[in-house]
Formats: C-alpha cells, structure tokens, sequence
C-alpha cells in the first residue's frame, strides 16, 4: 500500500517536472528525458549487482552477528562498537531496525541503539555501495561520508545527557 | 563527476545555447567500487553455495531478481527526476540559494529539501545528484543527503515507528534535528582548507 502511494508520488513529481520542461519548447523536454533514459541505461548494471547480489552479502553477515555487538556493553567502548555494527550491517531498513529493536530489548544502552541507528542511516556500507556511489561522485561520496563520521558519537552523548523520555 | 570547479556559474548559464549543450554529469566507466562490490558479491554467492548448495544460491538468486524487477521503474524515475531537475532550476539562483556562499540559510534550504523529499534512495541520490551540478556546493548537498536519511519521514513512518515504537523513533529523530546542519557546516568548513582552488 506504502508502496503504491510512492509509486504514485514518485511519477506525478516526475509528470509536474515533465511538463515544466515542456513549457521551456519540446527539444528541452526531449533533450532532458534522453539524458535522464542514458543516466538510467549507465546506472542500470551496477543496480543490478548491488541488488542481485545483496542478498549473498547479507545471506552470509547473519543478523546475530551484528546484534552480538551490541550487547549491554556501555560507555564509549559501546558507542564505538554500536557506529562499525551500523556501517557494516547489510540490507534494507527492516533489518537495520530489527536489530536496534533486538538490542534495545536485550538489554542494549539507548545511547548505543541510537549510535547504531544513526550510523546505519549515515554509512551502511551496502546502501553506500549500492546506491550513493553510483549516482555521486565518488569523491563526494567519501567526503560525505567522512564529514559524517562524529555524528553518531554527537547523537550518543546528547543522549547520554538528556537521557531517554 | 560533475564538474563544479567554475565553468557552470556564468551569467549566461539559463540561454537557449545552454539547451543544447547542458551542464553534464560524466558518466562514469567501470570503476574500483564497481569491483569491489562485484568481487564481495563472487566471494558471499561462493560462501553461500558451500554451505547451502544450489538450491540455496538459487532462492537467494530468485528473491533479488523480484526485488530488482519492483525497483527498476523506481530507478528510471529518480533518473528523470534529476535530468529534470538539472535542466528546469535556474543555475544561478541554484548558486545562490545552496552555493558555498549562501551561508546556514543555504544548509536550511538543503536539510528542509532532504526532509521533504518523496521516495527512497533512487530518488534522493539522483536528485542531490543534479543539485551539485547545478550550482548547489558540498555543504549544503550534504545537508540534504544527511538529513534525508536522519529526518527523511518516508523512512520513519513505513520502518521505524512500527519496529522501533514511537517513543524511541520521536526520541530519535529530534536527537537527529541538529545534525543534518551540523554536517554540512562540517563539510564545508573542512572542503574550503582541502579543496581551496574550488571555491569561487
């Protein structure tokens, strides 16, 4: 159901777009459509290993592995632990969040989930991989990522401050 | 790679001659992450036909090939997307509003951008894609990417309050408010001492 409504969302944005494109002449229109079409052909076989192959990757890093880290462990040590499980946790979000709820029922400190959680969202190496370096710059990608890199220990100690509601 | 160091910030970028011969994002060839991600793919498929078999490799086999079929349309669409985008926003007001200049209005604009934007990675990528070729620097891109991905709703409402609950979902995303700004502060602190011959 989600899945239509995105659907619909996705192609009624790019339709609206569609049609300012017209209004600047034809050739606009066409020029821009061939270019996205060769976009999409270039971007296509690398799509196609990052999904087809995912399932290998994540068929041999079971999610035990990944929640094992992020045991009741507390203190940085915790929080460090918690950023590399979340960088090196393959699949989608499902799985991503299946862990952070495991671990935060098994006993797992908040501030690690969140560290976990954040950075799975800023690094999974499978989404990096898949999607961001096909579609950026390489070197945009890297600097993003680095850039990136205090965040989920920012995340963990405003936690740690705040504590849980 | 886009080529952002200075050509695409003239005046003149919105004339009919710009139509014709449209800022371009090279294409890029077979390249290392391509090989890696091809090599860990080879390794994990070997590994799994040594524990499970055939039969094994197959059903994993079947089970992507169903799911790249469903994402493919998806695919072509962000790609529009962004080949609209690049060719529809107006170089220069690009520049202006997301450019290195445009100072923590320009990150605003970026973080609100990524949180609103519909869809998933094949739309956000693309999309941050054609605003870094048309003008928008690395601090305000990443603005947009880290806030997508933090605060994006789209990813929030379908996974993580049914998985996570509200309370730590809430508890998450407000912690995640500041951070998008942050980054992109960050990276463009950091790009004008790394790469200072392409600022402008």
């Amino acid at each position: 159901m989600s899945a239509l409504i995105i659907d619909i969302l996705l192609w009624a944005s790019v339709a609206a777009l569609a049609v300012m494109a017209w209004q600047r002449g034809s050739a606009v229109l066409a020029s821009s459509a061939r270019e996205g079409t060769m976009d999409f052909i270039a971007i296509v076989p690398r799509i196609a290993l990052g999904v087809i192959g995912s399932g290998f990757i994540a068929a041999i890093i079971p999610p035990e592995v990944i929640t094992g880290w992020l045991g009741p462990d507390s203190g940085w040590a915790g929080v460090l632990a918690a950023v590399i499980a979340g960088a090196a946790t393959p699949g989608g979000p499902v799985v991503g969040f299946s862990i952070g709820a495991v671990a935060l029922k098994s006993g797992g400190g908040a501030p690690q989930v969140i560290a976990y959680v954040i950075a799975w969202a800023l690094f999974a190496f499978q989404r990096l991989i898949l999607w961001e370096i096909p579609f950026m710059p390489a070197r945009f990608v890297w600097f993003r990522a680095a850039v990136s890199l205090p965040f989920p220990f920012l995340a963990a100690a405003i936690a740690m401050t705040i504590g849980r509601p | 790679m886009p080529d952002i160091s200075s050509n695409e910030t003239g005046p003149d970028d919105d004339t009919a001659a710009d139509a014709e011969a449209p800022p371009r994002r090279r294409r890029k060839q077979l390249d290392w992450p391509t090989i890696v991600i091809a090599v860990l793919v080879a390794v994990s498929a070997a590994l799994v036909y040594r524990r499970d078999g055939g039969p094994g490799v197959w059903e994993i086999l079947q089970h992507d090939f169903a799911l790249f079929g469903g994402i493919l349309p998806r695919v072509l669409a962000g790609c529009l997307l962004g080949a609209f985008i690049a060719e529809i926003l107006p170089h220069e007001k690009v520049a202006r509003s997301l450019g290195p200049s445009s100072g923590l209005k320009g990150l605003l604009i970026g973080a609100a951008f990524g949180a609103v934007l519909p869809g998933g990675p094949f739309t956000a990528y693309p999309v941050a894609s054609a605003l870094l070729a048309t003008g928008a620097d690395f601090g305000a891109t990443i603005a947009l990417v880290v806030s997508w991905t933090l605060i994006g709703y789209g990813r929030a409402i379908a996974w993580e309050l049914p998985i996570m609950g509200t309370d730590f979902t809430v508890w998450r995303i407000v912690i995640s408010l500041p951070l998008p700004i942050l980054a992109g502060a960050l990276g463009r602190f950091v790009y004008v001492r790394i790469y200072p011959t392409d600022v402008p």
